[in-house]
């Protein structure tokens, strides 16, 4: 079982570096959205370093919103997906590979490079260390969240709308304590309560997701 | 066929839809080792969502399937670690070879990983290291059936095996499918063409065009 959950894994990160767009395209989205707020904004450091968490946690989440398309329209359409339910192994624990893979390679190179589009945006250090971690801890639920969603409409046509409109309302909670907690660390004050709100939100997301993805991609199946 | 304690597979007054169309009602029947059942019957008659159905990827709005003598919700486990299945869409990745994809297959499903003789059967060695998308419809059809011939598992659906191949692949696959039949395993496939099985291992089951 646990066998299994590798081979899945092996296989979607061996898919994504034999297309670097995979790879690429959330990455420079991220990053793009992020250099025109500072373009468009302009000198003011003040209004930069206000705005600067909520923009990067924004940016991240419509960059990975871009990736969630993807990630179970082409298994749906060659047949990968009804493979998977029909193998002896739980679907759950199959998928949750496969999102896994997809957070890899999708919000992993985002929350890497975020560091740099904060020195854009003026923050302190103490912002950016919470930046990266509160992205470590929040991004993982936005795409376990995201994958719900994406499999409910991945037998769908159009269904980028529709994706869109279900997940980021879900997203609200994690992009508020998110952003709040940058802003926090970035005035010097502890950010321990929304950290731990923010990995429960994981955690929950963690542990409960992986059974409605299941049940999503089988309903999309039929 | 009725059912029988032997029967691999069974169904009871299946009714079948698609959307808000109802395809087939009052199916009944059932299948054994040992024998093809091949559905046949004209196009958008639910060859394909009767497979389906019975593989439990669909539901059935109506009726009740067991396998071996236990409905399908209870068994489905047990039946998942003996099917291979092989429906319209290959289930081959497109970006990555055939073997590449058959090594994944094996490790998920468990099987022979060693595939350079049934490759060569299939007329795929000297294909097998590029990738899919770079593959004729026929010889994607050919890599589907290579991952059902590897899995080692019992019991073989499949949906319209013998489309895109030709004359000499339809041959060599009609000859597999007996081979696996005569060692007890078990096959439900649909089919336009003749199988080319013989009749003593194929139960025929013909569905009609719309009921409406």
């Amino acid at each position: 079982m646990i066998r299994a959950f590798w081979l899945i894994l092996e296989r979607e990160l061996a898919l994504t570096f034999r297309r670097w767009s995979d790879l690429a395209l959330p990455l420079m989205f991220f990053v793009l959205v992020g250099l025109l707020f500072t373009l468009a904004v302009g000198q003011d450091k003040a209004l930069l370093r206000a705005i600067g968490p909520g923009v990067i946690w924004v940016s991240a989440l419509l960059a990975g919103l871009l990736a969630l398309n993807r990630l179970f329209r082409e298994d749906f359409e060659d047949g990968s997906l009804e493979q998977l339910a029909l193998s002896e192994h739980p679907l759950s624990l199959l998928l949750l590979a496969k999102v896994t893979g997809h957070w890899l390679t999708t919000q992993l190179p985002l929350v890497l490079i975020a560091p740099v589009m904060a020195l854009g945006f003026d923050l302190p250090l103490a912002g950016i260390y919470a930046l990266v971690v509160t992205l470590l801890l929040g991004t993982p639920a936005i795409t376990l969240l995201g994958a719900v969603a994406a499999a409910l409409t991945c037998g769908l046509r159009q269904a980028s709308g529709l994706l869109a409109l279900l997940l980021l309302p879900l997203t609200v909670p994690v992009l508020i304590f998110g952003a709040r907690s940058v802003d926090l660390a970035a005035s010097g004050e502890s950010i321990a309560g929304p950290l731990y709100l923010l990995g429960s939100i994981t955690v929950l997301a963690l542990t409960l997701s992986p059974f409605a993805i299941a049940a999503a991609v089988r309903i999309s199946l039929d | 066929m009725a059912a029988t304690s032997d029967s691999l597979l069974s169904w009871f007054e299946l009714a079948l839809w698609r959307g808000d169309r109802c395809l087939q009602r009052n199916l009944t029947g059932a299948m054994v080792r040992g024998q093809a059942l091949t559905v046949r019957g004209p196009n958008g008659c639910g060859k394909t969502t009767l497979l389906r159905t019975l593989c439990g990827l669909s539901e059935a709005e109506h009726g009740e399937i067991r396998y071996g003598g236990k409905l399908l919700a209870a068994s489905r486990h047990k039946m998942y670690a003996t099917l291979a299945f092989a429906g319209h869409q290959t289930g081959l990745k497109a970006d990555l070879s055939t073997e590449e994809n058959l090594h994944f297959a094996a490790g998920l499903a468990g099987g022979s990983t060693r595939f350079s003789n049934l490759l060569a059967g299939l007329g795929l060695q000297y294909c097998a290291r590029l990738p899919v998308r770079n593959l004729s419809a026929g010889q994607r059809r050919r890599a589907a059936l290579a991952r059902v011939l590897a899995s080692g598992r019992e019991f073989w659906v499949l949906d319209e095996p013998f489309s895109n191949l030709d004359q000499a692949g339809r041959e060599w696959l009609s000859e597999r499918l007996e081979a696996h039949l005569s060692v007890g395993g078990a096959l439900m496939l649909t089919a336009h063409q003749p199988t080319g099985l013989p009749a003593t291992k194929e139960q025929v089951l013909a569905l009609d065009g719309n009921t409406g």
